[in-house]
């Protein structure tokens, strides 16, 4: 994807697709220093990370990645064969191909805030997986937003060769200081032919921060996708629609799990064009609200013959205040495609809770049953450590109040 | 006899719609009462009357559970006093495990119930979520494999044996019988008092009865020894009924 620096300049001023639009100016660019920190364990940030599902004492997995602000704190591996993991600048000083990497999957003009990250030549982290090597244990990476009224920009680069395999966790989060702050991550992800990836983010903001996530993933022949996106505490504007390309045989899963307290604004979802024959994709949105705005959308985009494909939107609204959008998309451009979508919205349905409670359990208790469930078990493919987080992270996220 | 369960003048209504019109009916400690009456004379909402279901609202009399006034209390405050209920269609619950809804309402956290689960034949559905895509036979497994976790003194048995293939009905009479005996002791007396919607009795074979109930648009109509009242309703229907002025009353 070319671009001059004159259009990304213009698109500076060019709103997201979706989403309040955020003033740049509010915020100034945040340090890219970086403070080493090489024992996690005994970090500062130990708490804010282990919340986002990454783990301090990096016990079962392939390596850790941590951003504070737009400064590397830490990188560390097990060493792992045919396991790369650095910061994207310095990918970019080792490796000269890495720049066909580079805004080849995101356009920079999109909006604003992938022109922002242009411009600032935003520093991110940059995983590779070898040509036939399989990444045993999660690859684990936090995103630390650390300095109030600033702008963390960062940009991300995944790259999974053919024949190879790879689980990620990505974490991201604010010190309770940097409240009023705007995230702004940019992650392009390859993968290559007969792969797996799995990539599972989980995000816990302040009230006031804005998010915009930007991803767009190129899906290989005969590859797999998941793609797990995880959101239980308060943000909040939160604006993100990730993208994938499929090529022939290759398939993609888009989980989402999100509950919208009051005062918080989300809007996220799942684009996937189905280009190659016989690709496949499921997207499934789970969200709450709690007096919040939520807005699920998920749109799928049928090219070639033998695509298959369904979408899922459910919301559950548990009070009055705020809204709840679903907003699900179905296009195709050739007639041999499968493509189906469902959409439900209301309240939690008072047979069910009574059910659960004439066994004995409190209104509260049953509640919390059902919510958990509808976030978390509904959605088969989990990886383990996710879903031990997922409960974790349900748990904390008060549901009964 | 002590008095376990006691209904009086029980009025409810549906939405808009009265469906119970004023009930009497009583189930001593230790008895086995059943109830009979054509569809949609109000069997099943009685039942849910009783586990206090907030569908259906008392509009007068009241419901008495071993001597206390239950009409105000919720659902699980009638559960934690003693009462279960075994319903004919349960809702699914997406997303619950029903071993996880087990352990959640049992008293041993379901150690006991769970190691038991193939005795129910339940065994391979103890990952799969409460009810969702379950057949009819597996539902009332289910039913009754939650009520043995859960241990009440008193139980509403909708149907038991509808919607049951002829395999599986010996399991389902064979585990109601176990849940109203002590299965330990064959010399013990029964300990758990039940009241049982039938059609077609065949439950009966299983558990027996002490007493039979007649019920006709929204009120009981006789009570009396539930193999006579079987066969007259077998031979005659409830046509009978209708010349018969026999209401319970207060």
């Amino acid at each position: 994807m070319s671009a001059d620096n004159k259009s990304v300049k213009e698109a500076l001023n060019k709103m997201g697709a979706y989403g309040a639009d955020l003033d740049l100016d509010h915020y100034s660019e945040g340090s890219k220093d970086s403070v080493q920190i090489d024992d996690l364990q005994s970090s500062k940030y130990k708490d804010y990370m282990e919340k986002v599902g990454v783990v301090a004492d990096e016990m079962n997995r392939s390596g850790t990645l941590m951003f504070i602000d737009n400064g590397m704190s830490h990188c560390s591996s097990s060493q792992q064969e045919g396991l790369e993991m650095m910061s994207t600048q310095e990918a970019l000083r080792k490796y000269d191909w890495a720049k066909d990497y580079l805004w080849k999957a995101m356009d920079p003009t999109k909006d604003k805030y992938t022109a922002k990250s242009y411009l600032e030549d935003a520093d991110g982290y940059f995983i590779r997986v070898k040509s036939g090597y399989h990444v045993k244990d999660p690859v684990q990476a936090c995103m630390m937003i650390n300095t109030d009224k600033t702008i963390q920009n960062v940009h991300n680069i995944v790259i999974v060769e053919d024949n190879a395999s790879l689980e990620m966790i990505t974490g991201c989060s604010t010190s309770p200081h940097a409240n009023d702050a705007l995230h702004i991550g940019v992650s392009e992800i390859y993968v290559g032919e007969n792969c797996n990836l799995t990539f599972s983010m989980i995000h816990s903001w302040g009230k006031q921060t804005g998010v915009r996530p930007r991803t767009s993933t190129v899906v290989g022949k005969n590859s797999n996708y998941t793609s797990n996106y995880v959101i239980l505490n308060p943000v909040g504007s939160l604006q993100s629609f990730p993208s994938a390309t499929l090529a022939e045989g290759a398939t993609a899963l888009y989980n989402t799990m999100c509950i919208a307290h009051e005062g918080s604004d989300i809007d996220t979802g799942g684009l996937v064009y189905l280009n190659g024959r016989n690709s496949s994709a499921q997207i499934m949105s789970r969200s709450i609200s709690m007096g919040g705005h939520m807005c699920a959308r998920g749109r799928l985009v049928g090219n070639a013959p033998g695509a298959k494909a369904h979408l899922e939107c459910r919301s559950i609204i548990m009070k009055d205040g705020g809204s709840t959008n679903a907003v699900p998309e179905l296009e195709a451009h050739v007639a041999d495609v499968e493509m189906t979508h469902e959409a439900a919205v209301g309240k939690i349905a008072q047979d069910q809770i009574e059910y659960l409670m004439s066994r004995g359990l409190t209104e509260d208790e049953a509640v919390s049953m059902i919510v958990r469930g509808f976030l978390s078990g509904s959605i088969n493919g989990l990886p383990p450590a996710l879903q031990q987080e997922l409960d974790v992270a349900i748990e904390q996220a008060n549901l009964g109040d | 006899m002590t008095e376990m369960l006691k209904v009086v003048d029980l009025h409810a209504v549906a939405g808009e719609r009265e469906i119970l019109k004023g009930v009497n009916l009583t189930v001593n400690e230790g008895e086995t009462c059943v109830l009979f009456g054509p569809n949609g004379s109000g069997k099943s909402t009685l039942m849910s009357t009783i586990m206090g279901y907030s569908s259906i609202k008392v509009t007068q009399g009241k419901i008495l559970f071993k001597g206390q006034d239950i009409t105000e209390m919720t659902v699980d405050q009638r559960a934690k006093m003693g009462i279960g209920m075994m319903m004919q269609r349960p809702p699914n619950i997406y997303g619950v495990k029903l071993g996880d809804l087990i352990k959640a309402s049992s008293p041993d956290n379901g150690e006991t119930i769970l190691k038991d689960a193939s005795k129910f034949k339940m065994q391979n559905f103890l990952e799969r979520e409460v009810n969702v895509g379950f057949s009819g036979g597996e539902i009332k497994r289910s039913e009754l494999l939650q009520l043995t976790a859960q241990k009440p003194e008193f139980i509403l048995l909708d149907e038991p044996e509808s919607g049951v293939d002829l395999e599986n009905i010996d399991l389902i009479g064979n585990k109601v019988h176990d849940l109203l005996y002590d299965s330990s002791c064959p010399g013990k007396q029964r300990h758990v008092s039940s009241l049982v919607i039938t059609h077609t009795g065949q439950i009966m074979d299983y558990i027996g009865a002490d007493r039979g109930y007649v019920m006709r648009d929204g009120r009981i109509f006789c009570s009396g020894r539930p193999g006579d009242l079987l066969r007259e309703i077998k031979e005659n229907g409830y046509g009978e009924c209708d010349g018969c002025q026999q209401i319970i009353s207060l």
